[in-house]
């Protein structure tokens, strides 16, 4: 049970999770699932909604951390065109894993939020995107889709109310830069994932040129909870603008890695030491990403920080999705690093030059210093190279290649030498 | 009989790809999840696979390579009767994915990218499969395979080949 009591709430997108069997409908309604829709769609307009959403202070939990309630109150009303609400559930960041878990165990909760969402935003046609390698998830989510159908709480005149809704999942096949908005909304019309300038924004002009809301599984299954105890309530959880609950999914070398949901202002120690068991080798982590491998690193004079948006920028970094990857002192960075760079290479959509051959620079000359056989003026290439991608391209993509080769030179500048030929032979 | 070389849809394919566009407002965003079902029907996306999809969909076949070629999911080979799809990115290569990999192609005695001779395995290195809690993680046809030690994959390999590779 969430409580009532903000200052009591151990859980809000988790709160269900461990029941048994919670993915069926029966059994999620006998614990709550579903309980305030008919109050919603009955006495709540759409701006209540959305005014509530908006004193929640929620900020979008897929990465970009933008404030929720004012993305829905940037969409137009009276274009005469539908509105799409679309679920990003492509969780591609390497990393993240916290959306997996509310699909395959608790998917009414997502099902919940949307319809609630789709109610205040006037959507017709709701979709769940769902990175394709998810298939037993995408499987979870269609059982429950029907089930919700056959109770009438999606389709036509959802509970005898004015309100009707589809919602459709929808596989993606491999491909990270879907996870950004607008290449998601591409895919979904069945292209190639390339993002789309901006603006228009999707919110104005997304999916088939209509405006189109995206918001991450973590953020809609929020939803149900904000507009059942208000949106004062969800804002004093956490800390000032950095407000709620947020799943960290922790990964790397600490002994019990796993989703673990805290008030946000959390310290990052406390995260690896109280809840994730400490780290597998010492007492310091040798370097930590801090919100996906697009983040910039810290490192142990960081180990303090408390886990928030406003936090992770000021100290050069970011909150992203909320995934830590933790090296402990036994972390080969170097090769960490070139893993990473291969992964963005491998991804770049290839419609920005910068990017398409940026990424690939940088790992070409991480490969050879790796190799031993990097050549002197190799550290300039790389800073030149993840400087002029960075902030040059349509999407962040390159900024995201660019920060893990600009957080190794920066804080381990020996690792990087040590692969360098002084003098050629 | 249908195959990769010479598809044709079932009538209950067929019926279930007219529902799958029903739901969006035009037939091309039918095209991810009409390739991942033509997938499943025939094994791998070939040319003639290609074409009727996009004569199944009404749209061009260059609209459907694009797709093809964008999205690593979809292949235009055929591959083992088993993908072993080894994560070695950041959070399973802190965990041992790269001497796993290693291990399993050794096993099998190819090149990660290969097929077993016999037609059994193929192994391929994929990005971040998103369950780092649970690395290093295999994914084996689909089923993500989590906190995957050597003794793991020798005894599915051993298995494998019991079964004479009866899936």
């Amino acid at each position: 049970m969430i409580s009532a009591d903000p200052s009591k709430v151990t859980a809000i997108c988790f709160d269900r999770i461990h029941h048994p069997n919670q993915h069926k409908l029966e059994v999620a309604r006998a614990n709550g699932a579903y309980k305030l829709l008919p109050k919603v769609l009955k006495e709540f307009s759409s701006e209540k909604i959305i005014e509530e959403v908006k004193t929640a202070g929620i900020r979008g939990r897929g990465g970009a951390g933008f404030p929720t309630g004012l993305k829905w109150s940037f969409v137009p009303r009276n274009t005469g065109k539908p509105i799409y609400l679309m679920c990003n559930a492509d969780e591609g960041e390497p990393g993240t894993f916290k959306d997996r878990d509310i699909m395959r165990f608790d998917p009414h909760l997502l099902i919940e939020g949307m319809i609630m969402a789709g109610f205040a935003l006037g959507v017709r046609d709701a979709y769940i995107y769902i990175r394709g390698e998810f298939l037993h998830e995408a499987n979870v989510l269609n059982a429950a889709i029907e089930e919700a159908y056959a109770a009438n709480l999606l389709g036509e005149h959802i509970l005898g109310t004015d309100f009707s809704m589809n919602l459709t999942v929808h596989r993606g096949a491999g491909a990270y830069i879907c996870g950004e908005e607008t290449a998601l909304i591409e895919s979904v019309e069945g292209k190639a994932g390339r993002p789309r300038f901006k603006p228009p924004f999707p919110a104005v002009e997304g999916f088939y040129r209509c405006p189109t809301v995206v918001n991450n599984v973590e953020t809609l299954s929020t939803i149900p909870a904000i507009l059942e105890f208000g949106g004062a309530w969800h804002a004093s959880i956490g800390v000032a603008n950095n407000t709620g609950m947020k799943i960290f999914s922790v990964s790397g070398q600490v002994n019990k890695p796993g989703n673990y949901e805290v008030p946000l202002g959390t310290s990052l120690k406390t995260l690896i030491e109280e809840h994730c068991g400490g780290l597998q080798h010492g007492s310091l982590p040798k370097a930590v990403i801090p919100g996906g491998s697009s983040s910039p690193w810290l490192t142990a004079e960081h180990y303090d920080i408390p886990l928030t948006f406003d936090d992770l920028a000021k100290a050069g970094s970011m909150l992203g999705s909320g995934a830590i990857i933790v090296m402990d002192e036994t972390a080969d960075v170097l090769a960490v690093t070139r893993r990473l760079a291969h992964f963005y290479a491998h991804e770049s959509c290839g419609q920005c030059t910068p990017c398409r051959e940026g990424t690939g620079w940088l790992e070409r000359v991480l490969v050879r210093i790796e190799n031993g056989q990097g050549l002197p003026g190799d550290i300039a290439v790389l800073e030149d190279a993840a400087q002029y991608m960075a902030g040059r391209t349509i999407c962040a993509l390159a900024d995201g290649a660019a920060a893990p080769v600009m957080s190794l030179i920066k804080h381990f500048p020996e690792a990087v030498r040590a692969g360098i030929v002084e003098k050629a032979a | 009989m249908s195959s990769a070389e010479n598809p044709i849809f079932s009538e209950a394919r067929l019926a279930e790809i007219k529902s799958v566009v029903e739901r969006y407002p035009a037939a091309q965003s039918a095209l991810l999840p009409v390739l991942h079902m033509a997938q499943e029907d025939f094994g791998y996306l070939s040319m003639p696979v290609q074409q009727l999809v996009a004569d199944t969909l009404a749209v061009r076949l260059m609209a459907v390579r694009e797709v093809v070629t964008f999205y690593t999911m979809f292949r235009e080979q055929p591959c083992g009767k088993y993908l072993m799809e080894v994560c070695t990115n950041a959070g399973c290569m802190l965990n041992g994915a790269n001497e796993l990999a290693a291990h399993v192609c050794e096993t099998l005695g190819i090149n990660m990218g290969e097929t077993t001779p016999d037609g059994l395995f193929t192994v391929t290195e994929v990005e971040c499969a998103g369950a780092c809690a649970g690395a290093p993680v295999v994914q084996i046809n689909n089923e993500y395979h989590e906190k995957v030690d050597a003794a793991h994959m020798d005894a599915f390999i051993a298995d494998a080949r019991g079964q004479g590779g009866a899936a």
